[in-house]
């Protein structure tokens, strides 16, 4: 995949700031959003943001696009939440906090039964691979109840055993912070072996597996570690998840929570370590929010990927990065106005989407409900051509704005860059 | 006499019921400068794949060193002190110039697949990989990526990851294609300096670059050795001089 | 006896139902490298189409009718969106697909609604075949059959046979070489990819009714045929083929079988208690492990013969 590649190094004071600012967020957080739902869903989004981190171990440093990822988190969470019973009914015992490691366990166990199997292609064939595995997995699951609870799932209870020091784990707070402890702990290793051998000859092979067998690797075996680790990863936030929710279910070992993942990561970004933490942020709050405000979250989340696909294929994290470089070699400021302009142009296109998108869905799904709706404040009877009129010619003059702005736009955006490379090709001799 | 560093025997190669390689015989002694020509099509660059481990042959042996390499893959055969460049360049675009060096060093420093050595704490990886860096002339380009180098200082890379594992016996496919006459000389130095004391072969179109280098020249028609000797002795081959002026033209300097 | 006839009949129409759709989608592979995730997307876009014409002009112009408007789609798709994202590589085109079905699905309930709709079999095509004892053949499973061999025809001369067909191939390996012919490569490939889809839409106007017309059709069958492909071998129709027949075999006649380990015990007197520890493995029937064939296929196939049946390329 051929990603613009840009280089923008941080001196090392600057990267001890940023793991100090990740560290000081991570335990303020919770001060800072305090209500209970802020707390779930922050809780939820830690979880995400270890698995979207392991997953792109997979797709963004090896180059391996999976669609089944959901099974190493997925079979870590089954494991879990059976250790958590287990040590309940005194059995077998393991305090709470070290549960993740089962399901980190169980997930690298999975990986290197799995991954021997699936690494043995790769490009194409591989996701082929991978999906048929996650559907194997989720069509077993729902044929030993033992193991998998059946429709329902199963369930846990994570307060068991004697509270330590007052920790018990049964409000939602304490849980916030295992959560946050071992995402500090995942990141940290996670970020520490991309920067081994391994980690940057999975680059290599990422980047050209031809050339990576002839400077003595052995591609499938490293497409295979790589997988092993990110299982590990995964089945920690599998853990983690079970431990938040206290159910398992066939759920957590679909396709459709693979794909999730997918679609969060590549919307962060694959190409900067810290782009699947903003891919699981956000992904987390446009699902959890976006499907209480509209019907049509999952269309909206859909058209808003292709268009990343298309347009910004590095994710937010490159268009953060480069806006990032321009501002740096003071490039941003004559850029404004033509971005201002592309961007209004866009955002009344996408307004009049929502508004098409959200009438029609009233229309064809609620009009049980009466013929009018509520949106951006306002009152549009879908019933009466002036809403679909407002709408329409919104569209079509947004489109044509868009399309005429773009143009020189991108000109001048691609100028700015050709600048930054100039300025590197002719800082060095 | 001893073992030749590259020796190929009566090796044959088939696409389908095509034979591209039609019995080629050949030996490189250690420390020699072999330099394969012969017109287009002939099968130097499939000769390439099938002794680096790309292709496997359809029957005749390969041997480095004395051992048989023809049924290997590439990676193994890598390992065992073979190394290749690429006539299409072959570089990791995402990466460094400095990080495409120091990957090529990895596995003949022994850190194979290790993910619990910190890369920025391998002294001896840095230090070889900024050696060969300075040899091919790019430590100046040491933190751009490789995509965004000239066509020029890519070949030139191209041939650093080629030697910057420490390979012995070092093949390097057309590896002035596309430069111009001071950069095919400057190419020409680099290989004479990087790969001294190695032992060298080269599939070349251009003949003052053959010329310049090569110790022996070996003439491929037709998947087939026509002649392999001392480059004035080939200047003065008759076989040699009807392949290249006797069915067509040729395509670059008269011999 | 009739049993086995009959399962063989219908595991054949539905074999060729999948290779109806894996074909279109080796062939868009083969040609542009592209893996259209959402192929299966078409086909439940053609099956939603066949329905909407049924209902309001008749079965037979929706037979012809929804696979050409699939296929426009298709071919609008690649115009406008595949397009751009080509210059990004093979990833960004897969990563493309597979957001495109995700939005497929919700159009298709934003207009239809999230239940099934009921496409029904018309009625002149409705009712048995033939009848071997008590076991029908349904004509409509025959005439699923003619059509797909019908389409595997066509396909196979327009291929070997037509211009165009020698153009696409030649764009197969040496795109450059073609354009610089003076063919028009982008244009070749709008085509692919719109007649890959039109087959698949046709495979929706024929499924739809014979199964089910449901949002979630598309995910079911979109796996199945990726096996198909992978076991198959990439890359090669006539590995689709067998491997789409394979496994239309295989899932026709493991739903209707009741055997177990624990059955197979019993007929040579054995039998097993519920505590032995496994029990709950040995009693599992083919009929429940149906759905999973598939992909136990895929894992061996992967084992001993990662090429695929009749592999050529490389994934």
């Amino acid at each position: 995949m051929s990603l613009q590649t840009i280089s923008y190094s941080p001196i090392n004071i600057g990267r001890w700031l940023v793991w100090l600012t990740f560290v000081a967020l991570l335990i303020l957080a919770p001060l800072l959003f305090s209500s209970g739902g802020s707390l779930s869903l922050l809780s939820l989004m830690g979880t995400i943001m270890i698995f979207a981190l392991s997953y792109n171990m997979l797709l963004g440093q090896s180059g391996m696009l999976s669609f089944g990822h959901a099974v190493y988190s997925g079979l870590g969470a089954f494991f879990a939440i059976h250790a958590i019973n287990l040590s309940a009914s005194d059995s077998f015992y393991i305090p709470l906090s070290l549960v993740p490691l089962v399901g980190g366990i169980a997930g690298l166990t999975f990986g290197i039964l799995f991954g021997y199997v699936t690494t043995k292609r790769s490009g194409t064939t591989f996701s082929m691979i991978s999906l048929g595995i996650v559907e194997l997995v989720f069509a077993c699951s729902l044929m030993f109840p033992g193991f998998f609870g059946g429709e329902g799932g199963v369930s846990g209870n994570r307060v068991f055993g004697k509270a330590l020091m007052g920790v018990s784990f049964g409000p939602q707070i304490q849980v916030y912070y295992l959560i946050a402890a071992w995402l500090f702990i995942s990141t940290v290793a996670m970020f520490a072996i991309s920067h081994t051998p391994l980690g940057r000859i999975a680059n290599a092979v990422r980047d050209n597996p031809e050339r990576a067998e002839f400077i003595g690797y052995d591609t499938q075996r490293v497409r295979y570690l790589m997988l092993i680790l990110s299982g590990f990863f995964a089945g920690i936030s599998g853990g983690l998840s079970a431990i938040n929710f206290e159910i398992v279910s066939a759920e957590n070992v679909s396709a459709a929570r693979s794909g999730a993942v997918l679609l969060f990561t590549f919307i962060g970004g694959i190409g900067f370590f810290f782009g699947p933490l903003l891919g699981a942020i956000i992904g987390v709050l446009l699902t959890v929010m976006l499907s209480e405000i509209t019907k049509a979250w999952l269309l909206y989340l859909g058209l808003f990927f292709i268009l990343m696909v298309m347009y910004a294929p590095g994710g937010l994290a490159s268009i953060i990065m480069m806006n990032f470089r321009l501002m740096a070699n003071r490039l941003f400021i004559p850029l404004l106005p033509s971005m201002l302009k592309v961007t209004s142009a866009g955002l009344l296109v996408f307004f009049s989407v929502v508004m098409l998108i959200e009438m029609t869905y009233h229309l064809s799904l609620e009009s049980a409900q009466g013929t009018t709706i509520q949106l951006f404040g306002a009152q549009i009877d879908t019933a009466q051509s002036s809403g679909w009129l407002i709408a329409a010619v919104a569209f079509i003059v947004g489109v044509a704005v868009f399309l005429r702005s773009r143009t020189s736009f991108m000109d001048a955006w691609d100028e700015a860059n050709a600048e930054i490379e100039r300025r590197i090709a002719g800082s060095g001799r | 006499m001893s073992v030749p560093a590259l020796e190929l025997r009566e090796v044959r190669k088939q696409f389908g019921s095509v034979e591209i390689i039609r019995g080629v015989n050949l030996a490189v002694n250690k420390g020699e400068r072999l330099a394969i020509i012969g017109p287009n099509g002939a099968g130097k660059s499939t000769l390439f794949n099938l002794i680096s481990g790309r292709f496997g042959v359809s029957s005749g042996e390969i041997s480095l060193n004395g051992q048989a390499i023809q049924r290997l893959a590439p990676y193994e055969i890598n390992r065992l002190g073979l190394s290749r460049s690429f006539q299409i360049t072959n570089i990791f675009h995402r990466l460094s110039v400095f990080e495409n060096l120091r990957c090529a060093v990895l596995w003949s420093l022994g850190y194979r697949y290790s993910f619990w050595h910190k890369l920025s704490a391998l002294k001896d990886a840095r230090a070889q990989a900024e050696h060969v860096m300075e040899s091919i002339g790019l430590s100046w380009r040491r933190d751009t990526p490789a995509g965004l180098l000239t066509y020029a200082e890519q070949r030139a890379l191209e041939i650093g990851i080629t030697v910057a594992g420490g390979a012995e016996v070092i093949l390097l496919d057309e590896p002035t294609a596309g430069m111009s006459r001071s950069e095919s000389d400057a190419a020409v130095n680099l290989i004479s300096k990087v790969t001294k004391d190695k032992t060298l072969l080269m599939v070349e179109h251009d003949m003052s670059v053959v010329f310049g280098l090569a110790d022996r020249i070996a003439v491929v028609v037709y998947g087939e050795v026509i002649a392999c000797d001392t480059p004035a002795a080939i200047r003065e081959n008759a076989k040699v001089q009807e392949a290249y002026l006797g069915s067509h033209a040729p395509d670059q300097e008269v011999l | 006896m009739e049993f086995t006839v009959i399962s063989l009949l219908n595991g054949l129409s539905y074999g060729l139902l999948l290779f109806m759709l894996s074909s279109g989608l080796t062939l868009i592979f083969s040609m542009m490298g592209v893996l259209n995730f959402a192929h299966a997307s078409f086909y439940m876009m053609g099956a939603y189409l066949g329905f909407a014409i049924s209902k309001t002009v008749g079965f037979w112009p929706a037979l012809v009718l929804a696979p050409l408007i699939v296929g426009l789609a298709g071919a609008a798709v690649e115009r406008i969106g595949l397009r751009a994202v080509h210059k990004h590589g093979h990833i960004s085109e897969l990563l493309f697909t597979f957001g495109l079905s995700y939005v497929m699905v919700e159009l298709v309930q934003l207009i239809w609604g999230r239940a099934a709709v009921p496409y029904p079999i018309p009625a002149e095509l409705d009712g048995p075949l033939f009848t071997l004892y008590a076991l029908a053949f349904p004509m409509y499973r025959a005439f699923m059959m003619l059509v797909a061999l019908l389409m595997l025809l066509v396909i196979w001369l327009l291929l070997t046979r037509t211009r165009i067909g020698l153009v696409i191939q030649a764009a197969l390996t040496h795109p450059e070489t073609v354009e610089a012919l003076g063919h028009n490569v982008p244009r070749v490939f709008m085509l692919v990819f719109g007649g890959g889809c039109a087959l698949a839409g046709l495979a929706g106007v024929i499924g739809g009714n014979a199964f089910v017309t449901e949002p979630a059709m598309a995910a079911t069958v979109g796996s199945i045929i990726f096996v198909v492909v992978v076991v198959g071998g990439m890359g090669s129709l006539a590995g689709a083929l067998l491997a789409s027949i394979l496994i239309g075999m295989i899932q026709t006649f493991a739903v209707a079988l009741d055997w177990s380990v624990l059955s197979a015990l019993a007929k040579v007197g054995l039998s097993v208690s519920p505590e032995f520890p496994v029990y709950r493995l040995l009693s599992i029937t083919l009929a429940e492990v149906a759905p999973i064939l598939p992909y136990m296929l895929l894992v061996l196939m992967l084992i001993f013969r990662p090429k695929g049946l009749l592999g050529t390329r490389e994934g």
